[in-house]
């Protein structure tokens, strides 16, 4: 984000406003605007003002019907009064505790299998990647399908070994773990390409010199695998703690919130909020709550990561 | 470790990934009466494309497939014309104030999409444009985060080239599209492929956007299918399926460039 001051370039000189006529001026302002507008203008229309409008409305108690009413800071403190507002943070924690440690442990996993010169690992990372650009809704149907308890083939195959298979998503109890697992079985390809391109960037000699030294595998993986890829883990966790907080496609297709509520997120409780319970002021509101929150977890790590994170 | 027990690890691994997509192509081709047979019925009599039929029947599923096409295409190409021009402006044409305008366009990036869903569909509501490709479209056009990945792709762009152009007498619109653009196409192209996918992805903004089933995008026309065909699954599956082709084919033909943008993007 660093403006850097240096000395002006030839360019910049031949170019830069001072020494130039005030028409010279207008016309550097005119080429100045013909760059930045394409893109400050619909940034400014369709970000910034909604932003301000986010900001605005969350003040106000609405049903996007009749006037806004003024309240406040009420829609606020309504919300952290609120028990669906708890429980809506509560599922989207469950989530995240579920989905992060899943679907880094297995990229690793898969990315350490890959890392080793092998016939086809071109192909098998093309494949790995496959449901990352699948979109969220075809996987999220792909696995309702999937999960489905009575004519699905993951409890048929259960059947098969003996063991009945849960409800997954129509059980309040197994519907988050579907979530999860669809999840985690979408983004793991994701994690294992930023993993292994970590993975490829610590020199072999390191590893050599471990072995030589008579370091198990385990000690090389804990002492120069793990310290050396937490750039990467770094990268990895940071975006999917983002990601993890807006969950909402997989949850909206899958459950829709249910069953009675168990997978009621956050960003499914804005939804419902303004589009359901007519109150768009307590959902622009909890919506800034949310990025607060996102704000704060990101903030928290981006300080954090000198303690654990090492830059070669 | 084992070299077998490796491979075996990786081909249980891929199957892993493989399995849902054989799975819904099985089910799309499997008959309305079979579908939902338990234990499943592997071979049922009449498979064909029967629950295809139904499926174009029950939506306008190549103008929905067309709309994901264009909408995603032209997303993509005015991100990539806003956010080049704007990176070049933000690495090239100092102008009081850029540092503070950079960090507004920065900040943008953390706004979550969530904050702004109720005031942008108000704003489209008052401007009477709901329902409208044009409302799909517009809050794409903008993107902090090419401005800001395009603005460092040019910064290592050195800038004798520009010197050198600028004593050829070309102003800033001829050094941007003749000599800059060619030489961070690399960073164009991973660009393109991010946009594209989220374009292609995108769920939550048509959802509250849209109505009419003729500006539908695909994720939009699936999950209405999946509202009326609920018990369906060889229906819902034939969607899927067909939703899933043009994306793969445009993935054989980048995989390389995509799976080299996504690795370099976790590299700092």
């Amino acid at each position: 984000m660093s403006v850097t001051t240096r000395a002006a370039s030839p360019v910049e000189r031949a170019t830069a406003p001072p020494r130039r006529t005030a028409g010279q001026r207008w016309r550097y302002a005119g080429t100045v605007a013909i760059f930045l507008l394409p893109s400050l203008v619909p940034l400014t229309l369709f970000t910034l003002v909604p932003m301000a409008g986010s900001l605005w409305v969350s003040l106000h108690e609405w049903d996007l019907l009749q006037p806004m009413r003024w309240v406040g800071l009420a829609n606020y403190a309504d919300l952290l009064g609120e028990e669906e507002t708890r429980a809506a943070f509560g599922h989207t924690l469950y989530f995240i505790a579920g989905y992060l440690p899943l679907v880094y442990a297995g990229g690793l996993g898969l990315a350490m299998l890959l890392n080793r010169a092998m016939k086809g690992r071109n192909l098998f990372r093309a494949v790995y990647f496959l449901p990352v650009i699948t979109s969220w809704v075809v996987v999220a149907l792909m696995w309702k399908w999937l999960l489905n308890p009575a004519s699905g083939i993951v409890n048929w195959a259960l059947g098969l070994l003996g063991v009945e298979g849960p409800g997954w998503w129509t059980d309040p109890d197994w519907a988050m773990p579907s979530i999860i697992l669809a999840s985690a079985w979408k983004d793991l390809g994701f994690v294992m390409i930023i993993l292994l391109a970590g993975l490829q960037a610590i020199p072999g000699e390191y590893h050599e010199a471990a072995r030589v030294d008579g370091a198990s595998p385990w000690q090389r993986f804990r002492s120069i695998t793990l310290p050396l890829l937490s750039p990467s883990t770094f990268f990895v966790v940071v975006i999917s703690l983002i990601n993890g907080f807006q969950v909402f496609d997989q949850v909206h297709v899958m459950t829709g919130g249910g069953p009675g509520g168990a997978t009621q997120v956050a960003v499914e409780q804005v939804y419902k909020l303004t589009f359901e319970y007519g109150r768009a002021g307590a959902a622009s509101a909890l919506s800034w709550l949310l990025f607060a929150v996102v704000l704060v977890v990101t903030l928290v790590q981006v300080r954090g990561q000198r303690r654990w994170v090492t830059y070669g | 470790m084992g070299k077998a027990l490796k491979y075996l690890l990786v081909i249980a691994g891929a199957l892993v990934m493989l399995f849902p997509f054989a799975w819904a192509v099985i089910t799309s081709l499997t008959p309305d009466g079979a579908v939902l047979a338990s234990p499943p019925d592997f071979t049922p009599e009449g498979a064909g494309l029967g629950a295809y039929e139904r499926l174009l029947a029950a939506m306008p599923f190549w103008r929905i497939l067309a709309n994901s096409l264009w909408i995603g295409l032209a997303s993509t190409a005015l991100q990539l014309i806003t956010s080049a021009m704007a990176a070049y402006a933000f690495a090239r044409l100092p102008f009081p104030g850029r540092g503070a305008l950079f960090a507004v366009y920065l900040a943008t990036l953390m706004v979550p999409l969530q904050v702004l869903i109720v005031p942008l569909f108000i704003e489209m509501r008052t401007l009477d444009l709901t329902d409208t490709y044009f409302a799909v479209l517009a809050p794409t056009v903008a993107s902090a985060f090419g401005v800001f990945l395009l603005r460092q792709a040019i910064q290592q762009v050195p800038r004798e080239f520009d010197e050198a152009a600028v004593l050829d007498g070309a102003g800033h619109l001829r050094i941007f599209a003749f000599v800059v653009l060619p030489l961070i196409r690399p960073a164009l192209a991973t660009f393109a492929i991010f946009a594209f996918m989220a374009s292609w992805n995108s769920y939550l903004w048509p959802l509250v956007i849209l109505r009419s089933p003729e500006f539908f995008t695909l994720p939009l026309g699936l999950a209405e299918l999946h509202g009326r065909f609920t018990t369906e699954w060889n229906v819902v599956m034939a969607g899927s399926v067909v939703s899933v082709v043009p994306i793969l084919i445009l993935y054989l033909f980048a995989q390389k460039h995509v799976i080299a943008s996504v690795a370099q993007s976790g590299l700092k």
